[in-house]
């Protein structure tokens, strides 16, 4: 087997293979959706679910205005009438809580940052030539350093999936490496865009060179390819951050994004976090989705389980 | 957890760290009265669907039939320590009766009916028994304490599939034996046991019945209502009266099946112990006899192998069905130089498995199916601790009714050590390392069984050299417990002979003519 290993100030890091069996892994997914997640634990998933939503537009068409809508959205998710009529039912309940962050391209970063002021609610931008990071490393690195300078609390960075294909690792890493200096304080999460690296053994050592090389989170997909998250490939990298914490005691986050778009979902994902992680891997810290239609199903799913009938799709903004 | 040995102290640390306490019942979020963290709300799946009469009686000649010697005995919920019905006791006359039915049935109807119309009736219980999945499952789980996602997603599913699988052979025998002509033997007397209940029943009566056999069944004690459901199943398939008698009753019934001289075939599955007996019995005779009995599994872990898949590999192979499975991977052989990580991620797995109500749809780990298998794991656990060797279990609230054992493996084990021999037929491990491959195969070969084995390994070459060394039955790859109707199962040395499913399960029904 060929050993990878990369160069950094410290000396050489081996990066470990790791075999996945494709076959298990998947029989282990399929366990993970067979829980019956009812009642209460329900709910608690589903307000959960809501609090690590990124909650996510990247198109060509995005506007001003649409970041407000989005913005808006993100403070206030529910209507007064339905926060109320929710109270009514479950008087103990808290109120619906805020998605974590929003997603946005690095132009629209000073405005949603604007919007979301004291609100807790961070501005995650996209950054280093996404979705696609086939551009030279200067222009990511300014790309990083416009999102940062608008205020981004959050960068989602893309590794170049060309290089990490054939073989150029040390590459990928000082990419990485070299964004996250550009970073300071702002939270980096890398993009695999699992969908291109073809095969499980891949993902788990692309996983690995990520978090070696200061990943705060490793992201499964950019979403702008058919396939994005799947189970399997999350729990690729969910395993590899257990490792990475037992060999260093440092905490990885996750983001699985794209392909998520039901609240049944997100709690097999939820399910699959508890089990595999631990409950301390159970808060938005540690954990987002990146999702954007997730949210009204995660609200219409709340609405049936305390109110006992499921909400119009009007009663929740489109925005 | 672990008494013995500093280190493996610390091991035990940062395992639950990572893991935390999955089963914190106060919440941590401060104003927020929701924790997903919490343990899952009960899901507990319905028993409306089934009703238990109180009182069971034989099914001889296609009726129900009180017993002859009018007891008697109770059918035990072991998650509860409940009665659920009471189940008649065959005695000598009622076996001779139902031996008798079987016989009749053999000569005037069964034995005349073209192959085509025999594998329509097989077809027919397997259709039904697809419909009434939920029913067994549900009655599965209630008189044998496994989990209801077991028996819903394994149990049930694999017997239907049995049948069907068994169907289809019933008019092609000829096809199975090129160039030859095989005859069906008579009278099989079939005595299953109590940890795959009707499944082991699909696995004895479909291929039985394809080769044009008739059968007296016997289910074992503690697990006999699922069996006494197919009984309806095979009234409601409308299967001529005599072609399939189902008698009840404790071990002395099942003596009275083996000692009967009208048989023609008896298939046992069951302990060694037992199918020894029963070879003896039938030595001077020549009833044709399959016995499919222990086992002390090895599941070897190679490093090369996947090995977060390999760890789920290994609880599946020793925790599924509360370890009462024949071929369950009861010991682990790991490659020494990735044992002590191996064994800290099966501690942290085991995190995860949840012991409980065996309704419960959330429930990994039901109870031990009887108070008697409880007692006996007890002792075995307890004659681990006093051997050399480390003992972990995972703490875990238990139910307060009913048999239950956490799941638990003993390390630094060699072959010496008892558990390392003895089958515990519960969720108990025995695991020790090798070095190479040779002597993996040596310590796997090192039982007086030889049932199953598995092999996790990314290296194909290592996978089957070690494969063809191996003196096992069934040898899993990467995988483990998968059960297929066309896959044979059996096993060597003492854990008997006599293949089941495939093509070479029609052998032990079959006389092959020339």
């Amino acid at each position: 087997m060929h050993q990878v290993k990369v160069r950094s100030q410290q000396g050489f890091i081996p990066i470990p293979h790791v075999p996945i069996d494709a076959v298990s892994l998947s029989a282990r997914t399929k366990t993970f959706k067979t829980r019956s997640i009812k009642k209460d634990s329900k709910l608690a998933g589903l307000y959960l679910a809501i609090q690590m939503t990124d909650l996510t537009t990247l198109e060509g068409s995005d506007s001003l205005q649409k970041i407000r809508g989005l913005c808006t959205k993100a403070l206030s998710p529910v209507s007064h009438a339905f926060q109320l009529s929710l109270q009514q039912k479950r008087p103990e309940l808290p109120p619906v809580p805020r998605v974590a962050a929003v997603c946005v391209y690095p132009n629209f970063v000073a405005d949603a940052k604007c919007m979301l002021a004291g609100s807790g609610v961070k501005v995650a931008s996209v950054a280093s030539g996404f979705p696609a990071g086939q551009v030279p490393f200067a222009i990511k690195e300014a790309d990083v350093k416009a999102a940062v300078l608008a205020g981004a609390d959050e960068v989602d960075m893309v590794i170049d999936r060309g290089a990490f294909l054939s073989g150029k690792y040390q590459q990928v890493f000082d990419e990485i490496r070299g964004l996250k200096e550009i970073c300071g304080d702002a939270h980096l999460k890398v993009i695999l865009e699992t969908g291109e690296l073809g095969t499980y053994d891949n993902i788990r050592l692309a996983s690995w060179l990520a978090m070696e090389a200061g990943a705060d989170f490793i992201k499964t997909s950019t979403g702008k390819i058919s396939q994005a998250a799947t189970m399997e490939s999350t729990l690729v990298m969910l395993e590899a951050i257990a490792d990475f914490y037992r060999a260093y005691g440092k905490k990885v986050g996750m983001k699985p994004a794209g392909g998520i778009r039901t609240a049944k979902q997100a709690i097999q994902y939820l399910v699959m976090l508890r089990e595999s992680l631990g409950s301390e891997w159970l808060n938005p810290d540690l954990f987002r989705f990146g999702a954007s239609s997730l949210l009204n199903d995660l609200l219409r799913q709340i609405a049936s389980q305390v109110l006992g009938h499921y909400a119009d799709q009007d009663q929740f903004s489109m925005d | 957890m672990l008494t013995k040995n500093g280190e493996e102290q610390r091991s035990v640390q940062t395992t639950e760290a990572l893991a935390s306490d999955q089963r914190k019942q106060s919440s941590n979020k401060g104003q927020c009265s929701l924790d997903f963290a919490q343990d899952y709300a009960p899901a507990l799946e319905s028993t409306q669907m089934v009703s238990i009469n109180s009182r069971y009686d034989l099914f001889i000649n296609g009726k129900q039939q009180a017993p002859h010697s009018k007891s008697y005995f109770q059918s035990i919920n072991p998650a509860t320590g409940e009665s659920l019905a009471e189940v008649a006791i065959a005695d000598e006359q009622d076996v001779q009766l139902a031996v008798q039915s079987a016989r009749n049935a053999y000569d005037k109807v069964w034995s005349k009916l073209s192959p085509a119309k025999r594998g329509r009736y097989i077809y027919r219980i397997a259709r039904i028994l697809q419909e009434r999945a939920k029913e067994f499952a549900v009655l599965e789980t209630l008189d044998g304490g496994k989990p209801i996602k077991e028996a819903r997603d394994v149990d049930i599913p694999l017997a239907a599939a049995h049948f069907f699988y068994y169907a289809g052979w019933a008019d092609k025998l000829e096809y199975a034996y090129p160039g030859k002509s095989v005859r069906s033997l008579g009278v099989c007397g079939q005595i299953i046991p109590w940890n795959f209940p009707l499944l082991m029943a699909a696995w004895k009566l479909a291929p039985a019945l394809a080769c044009g056999n008739t059968c007296v069944l016997k289910p074992a004690e503690t697990t006999p209502l699922t069996a006494l459901l197919l009984s309806e199943v095979l009234q409601e398939a409308e299967l001529p009266p005599g072609v399939v008698n189902i008698i009840t009753g404790t071990g002395e019934t099942g003596s009275h099946l083996v000692e009967h001289k009208g048989l023609d075939k008896i298939a046992f599955t069951g302990s060694t112990e037992v199918g020894k007996a029963i070879a003896r019995g039938l030595a001077p005779r020549g009833t044709k006899l399959s016995l499919e009995l222990g086992g002390k599994s090895a599941h070897i872990v190679f490093k090369d192998a996947a090995i977060d898949q390999a760890v789920e590999g290994v609880i599946n192979g020793i925790y599924f069905n509360q370890g009462h499975v024949c071929c369950a991977g009861s010991r682990l052989l790991l490659e020494e130089s990735i044992a002590e990580p191996f064994i800290e991620k099966l501690k942290a797995r085991m995190q995860n498995l949840r012991v409980g109500n065996p309704l419960d749809k959330n429930t990994d780990i039901g109870a031990i199916n009887s108070k008697a298998q409880w007692e006996r794991i007890q002792s075995l656990i307890k004659i681990g601790k006093q051997e050399p060797g480390n003992f972990f279990q995972l703490d875990t609230k238990l139910p307060e009714k009913g048999y239950f054992i956490a799941p638990c493996f003993f390390t630094d084990q060699s072959s010496s050590n008892s558990l390392s021999q003895v089958e515990v037929f519960g969720p108990v491990l025995s695991i020790m390392t090798f070095r190479t491959p040779a002597e993996a195969v040596v310590k796997a070969n090192n039982t007086q069984y030889g049932l199953a084995a598995g092999i996790w390994s990314e290296k194909g070459s290592k996978i089957k050299d070690v494969a063809s060394r191996l003196n096992a039955g069934v040898i899993w790859a990467n995988t483990y417990n998968k059960f297929d109707p066309g896959a044979p199962f059996g096993g060597f040395k003492e854990s008997g002979y006599g293949r089941e499913g495939g093509l070479q399960g029609l052998h032990p029904y079959l006389e092959v003519v020339h």
